[in-house]
């Protein structure tokens, strides 16, 4: 239990980001019209991809002669890529459909 | 000094995170949005790039060869993918963000299990917990993947009683984890490897009962899901953008799928227990000595040419048909000679939110033809003419009146309502969902079976001809 109570002060600043990023998200997102629903999700999707950052950090950190975490981080890197960019991509090509035939 | 820059970086980038998933909540400001979010996105990853660590190898070899081939496989997949196929496509890219979760997760486990490194127990659960969301995340969208591509069948992998297996092993999943945590004195690898496997074998087996008109939802919580997973992340590594990042996508994804299930008058927990269509052999009974009756292409030209209001209901038979294209032509000719041609979306028509807005935008079908369900049905009394393509379940009317009925309560389009229904059909089996349509047997309804394109192009010509 005391662990857990100084899990909460040392925290305190993450754990107030996280609350009111739930809160943010929740308004920022709470009136989407239908026809944007597949973009979102697309590019929410490619968001989700920030992940990578965390590859980056374990590549950096690891031992050159750790070729164990460096094919990890790697692999991780390569995964998050493909989310970011290929979300990005496919997001960017569904709106230019929509906004193609607006005028 | 370079510290701080990074630093406001991040805060750029989240900054831009918010803003542009704000933008994208509105067509005219979505493509923009779109734009900042990918901007943030390569401030964040350049500032990680840079940022300065003491005592780091960096190992810049390693993330530029990794960074470049993942950007062009993602670049290249995204162009080269049929509009059709995008459910599949964003399911794939989901479940990639999450197995890079999982990844980072057990090489910090394998690190910890190794004594490499120590860590408190708030970064242990932390650890554990972006390994289970990652990795349900990962095999979930793998398996909805391999169903919205038609290459796992429903039925194929849901077995009897899936409902209470999917609970056991939850609950075995999670004492397993706390076992980990609560051994980690001598952490085990091996242990760590178990529960890594269930999380993945979970994560299958979460998804497998769920099909057919309930997916949207599905993809929706993945997405979730997977935010969620890289907020935990975030918290492993203290990262602020990827919490907030992260966050945001679950958030998002949450929105969503709860989006979805109003619109199907469900609750989560009824679509996660899955069996869609499950008890379709006591849905009204006795449909089968019902006849439907046919209607020939020329008959069909010729009613459409002389209506002068005309609906279309497309559902995700015109997806797999790829028949965006031939419909929108047909509006064209039917337009050319004075018919009033709009189509209704049903909010769950096909298997994406939003799926059927993105094909019929595919085609250049102009917004203001896209009718939402209460429009379309307040427009319904006062059309000539109803075209349902590759949809069923969003126009069954035992929605109202069928208690038995898998689809009891959903909203639905009532294309009943109109002065006369065609429904275009592959055969008379019932929709992927499993559930007999009543509509079919209908006094105002009459079908025309052949796959949507094919037919479609046949019903071109015919309408050229007369016009």
């Amino acid at each position: 239990m005391e662990k857990l109570l100084l899990l909460f002060d040392e925290n305190l600043i993450l754990i107030y980001l996280l609350i009111f990023t739930v809160i943010l998200g929740f308004e920022v997102i709470s009136k989407v019209p239908t026809v944007l629903h597949t973009p979102l999700m697309s590019g929410a999707n490619a968001i989700s991809g920030v992940v990578i950052i965390g590859a980056i950090l374990l590549i950096r950190n690891a031992d050159p002669s750790d070729y164990l975490t460096l094919s990890l981080g790697a692999l991780g890197a390569v995964l998050g890529m493909i989310n970011v960019v290929g979300g990005f991509s496919v997001t960017n090509r569904m709106l230019k459909m929509f906004q193609k035939k607006k005028k | 000094m370079l510290t701080t820059v990074v630093n406001l970086s991040y805060l750029m980038g989240a900054t831009a995170f918010v803003i542009g998933l704000r933008q994208m909540s509105s067509p005219d400001t979505a493509q923009k949005g779109n734009f900042l979010a990918t901007i943030g996105m390569g401030i964040a990853i350049v500032a990680t790039i840079l940022i300065p660590l003491s005592g780091a190898s960096n190992n810049y070899l390693w993330i530029f060869g990794a960074m470049t081939l993942g950007g062009i496989i993602g670049y290249v997949s995204a162009k080269k993918i049929e509009m059709t196929a995008m459910p599949q496509m964003v399911s794939v890219f989901n479940g990639l963000g999450g197995a890079c979760a999982v990844v980072l997760a057990i090489t910090e486990l394998i690190h910890f299990s190794e004594g490499m490194t120590t860590v408190t127990n708030g970064q242990l659960i932390i650890l554990l917990l972006t390994l289970l969301i990652g990795a349900i995340a990962f095999t979930g969208s793998m398996l909805a993947y391999g169903k919205l591509q038609g290459l796992v069948n429903d039925k194929q992998v849901s077995l009897p009683k899936h409902n209470v297996i999917n609970i056991i092993l939850l609950v075995v999943l999670l004492a397993a984890s706390c076992y980990v945590f609560i051994t980690q004195d001598e952490p085990s690898l091996i242990l760590i490897l178990v529960v890594l496997v269930m999380a993945l074998v979970y994560g299958f087996s979460f998804v497998a009962p769920i099909g057919g008109a309930d997916m949207p939802v599905v993809i929706s919580l993945l997405n979730a899901f997977t935010g969620l997973s890289a907020a935990a992340a975030g918290l492993i590594y203290a990262n602020k953008i990827m919490l907030v990042g992260g966050i945001l996508v679950g958030s998002a994804g949450i929105i969503l799928t709860v989006l979805m299930c109003n619109a199907m008058n469900r609750s989560l927990v009824n679509v996660l227990i899955g069996g869609f269509g499950e008890n379709n052999d006591t849905a009204k009974a006795g449909a089968d000595d019902q006849v439907a009756k046919e209607i020939t292409i020329t008959d069909l030209a010729i009613q459409l040419f002389y209506s002068e209001s005309v609906i279309v209901v497309p559902g995700y038979g015109l997806a797999v048909a790829q028949a965006q294209k031939v419909v929108k032509r047909m509006d064209n000719l039917l337009s050319a000679n004075g018919v009033d041609v709009k189509y209704a979306i049903h909010p769950v028509a096909g298997r994406m939110p939003g799926h059927m807005n993105v094909l019929l935008a595919e085609a250049d079908v102009p917004y203001p033809k896209l009718l939402d369900m209460e429009d379309a049905n307040e427009a319904m009394p006062n059309t000539d003419m109803v075209l349902v393509i590759g949809a069923n379940d969003v126009v069954n009317p035992a929605a109202y009146d069928d208690p038995s009925s898998p689809v009891y309560g959903m909203p639905v389009i009532n294309v009943w309502e109109a002065k006369n229904v065609v429904i275009l059909k592959r055969s008379m089996s019932p929709g992927y969902a499993g559930i007999q349509n009543q509509l079919f047997f209908h006094h105002k309804a009459k079908m025309l079976f052949g796959d949507a394109k094919a037919t479609l192009e046949q019903l071109n010509d015919e309408i050229k001809t007369i016009s």
